[in-house]
């Protein structure tokens, strides 16, 4: 099965630096991938330039299509939704809005899809007539990833989203998107520094260091990886 | 009393007119976070469109919609063409880019169109109503106004394009994530303004007389009235208008020194945002660290 | 989107002596030919001439207080033709009223105006971004109408004519070449002394003030001191520029003090480079010469002439003039010092 993103060479920069040196990352169809590494490794910084969000060199292909010449709201349009760093809700609106906000791309009517995401998330039907910046920080999470399915898009793309929540959270978050995979069919790929977690549910991981990929294989085989155990995971 | 009072109600109709164009300002203001200076030049450029279609023979309102159109497309060309350049520039680049615009603007208006001042007949005939306090031409004025207020917020509150303008607004970064075109949102949101002034100049023609320079005088009570209500909330610039408005009026009506009205009148404003620095409904611009 | 423009105290490229002197050294030689270099022009060019170029170094200390405010403390000013104006008609009323000698009459003018400066920038201080823009523009539309109301003191609409004074005499220069070399001497005085100011403790309190306000607070600045200073100063250059023109044109009027006058210093400074002392000159310049240029180019249309010149300036060099060549050249010397260096640069 050819995998659905597939980025090859790919090198990125903040003006005049070079911060990814040349990174090969690839997500399965139907399956979840992880980047794992420590601050400042590149991991943010990859997903930026598969959505066309930071200058890049390189060849990213989505399901066939190149990604690396578009912007990102042609990038978003094509099935890529993007939970970026800090959730990036929009505040000053209405849970409701937010949603209505990620089906944009869809047109018609989302009611049904709203319907569906209230499903998953049963807490944002609650306060949907709420404004987002009311919301706790892990319902502010939620409503990033319900506004990004929305989108009904192939490929999700998750950055960070156990940043500055409490375990319990976290776990209901992750079990949720385990659940979403599934039922929506979709490809995920995932950021996190809560790398047991993460390698715990994701197919493939790759391991970041200062702008490389320094491993990667089955979540399996680096979790089992003694050095990257003691790095990483801390035992 | 009864002057006061006709003095409140027609200084709510000047108010209607500054309330237009306030908010057209706060719109572009929330969009680009910049102060259209051009926004009168823009919109007495529009006034002079509609007089030749009325001169051409067109029945008024023909020649206002049309005018409406005409100008939300030119508006959408400016911002493509002559705002985008400076969009990621310093903010004073793009400020002395709406300057020029509105030199421009003028200096044209004035050599197509001549400097003679002219008449612009109001659609409203000017009679007193009410009790004489106020004429039904300035009742038309407010009426159009609010008619257009509340086609505005049914635009932004119930459409998807209008929630996709103000998501556009306030997290450009975000919108593109959804898939929002930020810049195609600009333009319109532009347009939107262009077409808000142009309603505006045609408004006030009747009664300011129709030159190239009729609306520096409004611009800048629009600027103070926008900036009073708040310069990041619509409501609070239509309300700032109507302050702006009725105290201008008053002041001209009751101040002895009348050659200091604008003096005064800025000064009344400018003791009120002393006490409220972010406007009567702005919000303060939260620094985080 | 308002990023920070050159470092306060452009870094002179390390290294490296050409033709046996330091970069140091160059750059007093190259400060000293174009003194001389101004001086000795006005003797060479017609008396007209010599008056625009006065014209053109007034402006250019008004816009350098603009800078002082806008440029380096972040504050725009919809105003300051309004201080010129209060400088202008100090001195003027001194010299009318009071025959004081014309040249005793700048401190009074820069007193007085420092002193405005200040008491507007105190509630000043409370106001941000286009608040700020308002209050300085209110300033700006009261002028004239305060200049017309007390026409005790200012002659009112007709305004103040006075006498334009003589170059002293044995000197064998006549009265418009002597008003340049004055002009000159206050422009290198006002030059040198916010280069002092601004390349030093102050210059940086106020950069930190307008990049990060919060975090120089917690440093310990006092916000609130250097930002009215700022304010202050800003003025009393402007007032001075005011009083010099007071003098040089001999004329003084509400009408020639209006709103367009205030815009055209923003528009000057914005020009030459807001956060730089060279760029005031470029701004002085473009004041003086461009709307004359665009007289010329169209009869009937010069106003659109003159925007399109500023539009085409900001898409081109929108940090102005000096402010994208300064970095530039800066740049370019570094380049060239770490080659001869033996280093490689990127």
């Amino acid at each position: 099965m050819a995998p659905i993103l597939q980025l090859r060479a790919v090198k990125a920069f903040y003006g005049q630096s070079e911060v990814l040196h040349g990174i090969d990352v690839a997500v399965e169809e139907g399956g979840m991938a992880v980047l794992l590494g420590a601050n400042g490794a590149g991991k943010t910084t990859t997903l930026r330039a598969i959505c066309g969000m930071v200058r890049s060199e390189g060849e990213i292909l989505f399901a066939g299509e190149r990604l690396d010449r578009r912007t990102t709201e042609e990038i978003a349009g094509l099935g890529v939704a993007h939970v970026p760093e800090g959730r990036g809700t929009f505040i000053g609106l209405t849970v409701e809005e937010n949603l209505r906000l990620g089906g944009y791309t869809r047109g018609g009517r989302p009611q049904a899809s709203m319907q569906r995401m209230y499903g998953y998330f049963p807490i944002l039907a609650e306060r949907k007539r709420q404004q987002a910046g009311a919301l706790s920080g892990g319902e502010q999470q939620m409503l990033a990833i319900a506004r990004a399915l929305m989108m009904a898009p192939r490929l999700l793309v998750l950055d960070e989203p156990s940043f500055g929540l409490a375990p319990r959270i976290v776990e209901d978050i992750f079990t949720i998107v385990e659940r979403i995979r599934r039922e929506e069919h979709v490809s995920v790929l995932l950021v996190e520094q809560n790398a047991t977690l993460a390698l715990e549910l994701a197919d493939h991981a790759y391991l970041l260091e200062t702008g490389y990929v320094v491993a990667s294989g089955s979540a399996k085989a680096l979790a089992d990886d003694p050095q990257i155990r003691r790095s990483y995971l801390g035992y | 009393m009864h002057q006061l009072l006709q003095q409140i109600f027609s200084g709510l109709s000047a108010g209607a007119i500054y309330a237009s164009l306030a908010l057209a300002l706060v719109m572009i203001y929330r969009a680009t976070d910049l102060v259209n200076f051009a926004q009168g030049e823009m919109a007495m450029f529009s006034t002079y469109i509609a007089w030749t279609l009325v001169n051409a023979g067109l029945p008024f309102w023909g020649a206002f919609i049309i005018t409406l159109v005409v100008s939300f497309l030119g508006g959408m060309a400016i911002e493509r063409v002559i705002i985008r350049p400076v969009e990621n520039a310093p903010v004073l680049a793009a400020v002395v880019v709406t300057i020029g615009l509105a030199l421009i603007f003028n200096s044209l208006a004035g050599w197509i169109y001549s400097y003679t001042v002219q008449d612009f007949q109001s659609p409203f005939p000017d009679r007193p109503v009410l009790g004489a306090l106020i004429t039904t031409r300035d009742l038309g004025v407010i009426g159009v106004t609010l008619v257009m207020l509340a086609l505005l917020f049914a635009f932004f509150r119930f459409t998807a394009t209008g929630l996709a303008m103000r998501a556009a607004a306030q997290n450009p970064a975000s919108a593109r994530l959804c898939g929002i075109r930020v810049g195609r949102m600009l333009a319109i949101g532009w347009g939107l303004a262009a077409a808000i002034g142009a309603a505006a100049g045609i408004m006030v023609a009747p009664v300011l007389f129709l030159d190239p320079n009729m609306m520096g005088g409004v611009l800048v009570y629009a600027f103070a009235g926008a900036l009073l209500g708040g310069i990041t909330s619509p409501v609070g610039a239509v309300i700032g208008g109507l302050i702006v408005g009725v105290t201008e009026n008053l002041v001209g009506t009751y101040l002895i020194a009348s050659q200091l009205k604008l003096t005064v009148a800025f000064a009344l404003i400018i003791l009120v945002l002393v006490f409220r620095p972010n406007g009567l409904f702005g919000t303060a611009i939260v620094r985080r660290v | 989107m308002n990023e920070s423009a050159t470092a306060v105290g452009t870094d002179a490229p390390t290294a490296g002596r050409y033709a046996g002197l330091s970069v140091g050294a160059w750059r007093w030689i190259g400060a000293l030919a174009l003194i001389v270099l101004a001086v000795v022009l006005p003797f060479g060019l017609s008396k007209y001439h010599v008056f625009e170029l006065t014209l053109v170094m007034i402006y250019a200390i008004a816009v350098l207080g603009l800078n002082i405010l806008t440029g380096y403390n972040g504050q725009i000013s919809l105003g300051h033709g309004a201080f010129f104006a209060a400088g202008a008609y100090t001195a003027a009323i001194l010299m009318h009223y009071y025959g004081v000698p014309y040249w005793a009459t700048v401190p009074p003018a820069a007193l007085i105006c420092f002193v405005l400066g200040v008491l507007f920038g105190l509630p000043a201080l409370r106001f941000e971004g286009p608040y700020l823009a308002l209050v300085t523009l209110a300033m700006a539309l009261a002028m004239p109408q305060l200049l017309k109301y007390f026409d005790n003191w200012t002659g009112g609409q007709q305004g103040i004519n006075l006498i334009k004074p003589l170059p002293p005499a044995g000197l064998g220069i006549d009265r418009d070449r002597w008003l340049y070399l004055v002009v000159l001497a206050v422009l290198l005085v006002a030059m040198r002394i916010a280069a002092n100011m601004l390349h030093g403790r102050t210059g940086r309190a106020l950069v930190a003030i307008r990049d990060h306000p919060i975090a120089a607070a917690a440093m310990g600045i006092h916000t609130a001191r250097y930002k009215t200073l700022a304010f202050g100063t800003s003025t009393l250059f402007t007032g001075v520029a005011g009083a010099l023109a007071a003098i040089v044109v001999g004329y003084v009027s509400p009408e020639g003090y209006s709103l367009f006058l205030s815009i055209s210093f923003l528009v000057g400074s914005a020009v030459g480079g807001i956060a730089t002392i060279g760029g005031a000159i470029v701004g002085g310049l473009f004041i003086q010469f461009v709307p004359n240029l665009a007289n010329d180019i169209s009869d009937a249309a010069p106003g659109a002439v003159y925007g399109l010149a500023m539009l085409l300036f900001m898409y081109a060099m929108p940090r102005g003039v000096v402010g994208s060549f300064g970095p530039w050249i800066a740049r370019s010397m570094r380049q060239i010092a770490q080659h001869r260096a033996g280093f490689r640069s990127k």
